[in-house]
């Protein structure tokens, strides 16, 4: 059932994927609702497979790299779907698709342990700390994708020649104001996950503390800077696509280092 | 029951032709109870515009019909016969459909004309000139309108210098609601790109003009501030859009300068729409960061790809409104009985 379900949220999000490059590919993108459909749905199975698999696991169910992908493609999906659509940011949606898929294919196909592992103890301050980090990530998943497309807009405003991205995406100003709004959301999650993982006094080995750390504090001077008028909008979105590829490249490596051995 | 069509527009004539089949707003009554007179006319409908005067009419004897309604239009021009008049129900079903989709306008997808046939056809309706098939027509036809418009990009970007520069600056800014306009210059295209711009809700226009006088004029007809020109620059701050047009032979907005000004200018983008020959602005401003520059030959290359993309769209428009035409005709096969 829960392959079932994985499988179906995947195709589903191809599909959608294959039809947005279709439409760009014909000069008329204007997937808004098609891509939505998809994204609700997927996010509807996800979290029907989150709920099995936390059953069977007794907890949150987070204690895998492979739980984390799928838990981290269904936060990015949650912070779409409940943020996104408030910036009524067209093409939001597209861009978010591809994010998730990525996600999910890497879960289900990616040389890694699939097997349930259950933790013996179970912290609920420590959960908490790590499924709310988690969806942060997903915050911050969405602040680095509103920063690829101010990065897209700004180069074809500046190329000045018109053309189908340019009329789809966008104002560039919406773009900014959406990337900062972003990871201030992502900061202020992660800050309170931090300060849950702080309380439940949990053992962090010295790798992880110091990328995690190294995420929170990037993330605050970017904020700082931002608030200060010291850092531009286009250096905000450039620093925060960034550092959305750093989360994604050492988030294997954190989920490595915190498994139960 | 036949749909008949008789008229003139901007392909058969020339302005100076058109305007003696124009019909008033307040000679429109007068005209529909005249046609509503002519014997055997069921109802009739008239579209009086800029660029087209049109009478559409529905009728069981459609010739009788269609002579009186040319002695008509003949009797309101001084013997001027129009030059479209067709008694046959299918041409003018489709010309009413492709005039609604906006495929017969002078700018190809404009859908201004789909409001003015709107507003016709109410006017029409309110004074009791339409029956059943004529309110079908129409619905149908603003119908047809609607799915050409959201199916196809027929209406897709701007064509003209003013509404390519709104376009840029609603990319740019979002609403332009509050946002800050200077004019360097006040020749017409920039007066026309400052008006299409204050009509999309720009707070502040600042004119500045080597002639003081005219700068102070235009700031009184667009409601605006005038400066001397040689204070242009002081008044700079929290300018969102900067339009420039002066016939100085040489660059009077360089890098150098603008750097300067934009270290007081806060982080907002800066859209500067260069329309002047030579050029007022230097190329190089573009690099900076937060600031777009168009040029005049930018804009109008954008103007071009968006009637480019517009006259690629009509094969498929004529695809939809052939589909609807047909089913027109099907329903109009079905129900013959006049009725009113």
């Amino acid at each position: 059932m829960q392959n079932f379900l994985l499988f179906a949220s995947t195709l589903i999000l191809l599909c959608s994927f294959g039809y947005t490059l279709f439409r760009l590919g014909s000069g008329r993108l204007r997937p808004g609702r098609p891509n939505l459909a998809a994204l609700v749905t997927a996010f509807a199975l996800l979290s029907a497979d989150l709920w099995l698999r936390g059953q069977v696991l007794r907890s949150c169910p987070i204690n895998s790299l492979f739980d984390v992908m799928i838990f981290m493609a269904w936060s990015t999906t949650l912070i779409y779907l409940l943020v996104g659509s408030a910036y009524r940011l067209s093409l939001l949606g597209a861009f978010t698709t591809p994010l998730v898929l990525l996600l999910l294919l890497a879960a289900e196909f990616a040389p890694m342990d699939r097997s349930p592992s259950i933790r013996e103890l179970r912290d609920p301050w420590i959960e908490f700390h790590a499924s709310l980090s988690l969806i942060a990530y997903g915050a911050f998943a969405l602040a680095g994708l509103a920063g690829v497309m101010y990065l897209i807009q700004d180069r074809q405003l500046k190329k000045r020649k018109g053309g189908t991205l340019l009329y789809n995406l966008p104002p560039i100003t919406d773009l900014g104001v959406a990337n900062t709004r972003l990871i201030w959301l992502g900061l202020g999650l992660l800050t309170i996950a931090f300060a849950a993982g702080f309380v439940s006094g949990m053992q962090v080995n010295t790798i992880k503390f110091w990328t995690s750390a190294t995420i929170w504090f990037a993330y605050a001077l970017m904020v700082v800077l931002r608030q200060v008028h010291t850092l531009a909008p286009r250096r905000t979105a450039t620093l925060s696509v960034a550092a959305l590829g750093f989360i994604l490249l050492t988030l294997p490596a954190i989920q490595y280092l915190s498994a139960p051995k | 029951m036949t749909i008949l069509c008789a008229g003139i527009n901007h392909r058969d004539a020339a302005l100076e032709i058109r305007e003696k089949f124009a019909i008033g707003n307040h000679e429109l009554q007068e005209a529909l109870n005249h046609l509503r007179a002519i014997e055997g006319l069921s109802g009739a409908v008239v579209v009086s515009t800029c660029n087209r005067v049109e009478l559409y009419a529905s009728s069981i004897t459609p010739t009788p019909v269609m002579d009186a309604i040319r002695r008509y239009l003949k009797s309101r021009t001084s013997g001027v016969e129009a030059p479209f008049c067709t008694e046959d129900s299918l041409p003018s079903v489709k010309h009413l459909f492709r005039v609604a989709s906006g495929l017969d306008s002078m700018v190809v997808g404009e859908t201004e004309i789909l409001g003015q046939l709107k507003q016709a056809y109410s006017t029409a309706a309110e004074h009791g000139a339409t029956n059943t098939h004529l309110n079908k027509l129409f619905q149908h036809a603003f119908r047809v309108a609607k799915q050409v418009r959201t199916e196809t990009s027929i209406t897709r970007g701007a064509t003209s210098v003013g509404s390519v520069a709104v376009d840029l600056a609603g990319k740019i800014f979002g609403d332009l609601g509050g946002r800050k306009v200077m004019l360097l210059g006040a020749g017409d295209t920039s007066e026309r790109v400052a008006r299409s711009l204050v009509s999309r809700g720009v707070r502040t226009v600042i004119v500045a003009n080597r002639t003081f006088d005219r700068a102070a004029a235009l700031a009184d007809q667009i409601g605006g501030l005038a400066v001397h020109f040689d204070h242009w620059h002081t008044a700079f701050d929290e300018v969102d859009i900067l339009i420039c047009s002066t016939a100085a032979p040489h660059p009077i907005v360089t890098r150098e300068k603008l750097e300067s000004i934009l270290r007081r200018h806060s982080e907002r983008p800066l859209f500067i729409i260069d329309l002047a020959v030579p050029r007022d602005v230097d190329a190089s401003v573009n690099e900076l960061e937060n600031v777009y520059l168009y040029d005049i030959d930018s804009i109008e290359e954008i103007a071009r790809q968006s009637l480019n993309i517009r006259q690629a769209e009509i094969v498929r428009c004529e695809a939809l409104i052939d589909t609807h035409v047909a089913e027109f005709m099907h329903w109009m096969h079905n129900h013959p009985t006049p009725s009113r």
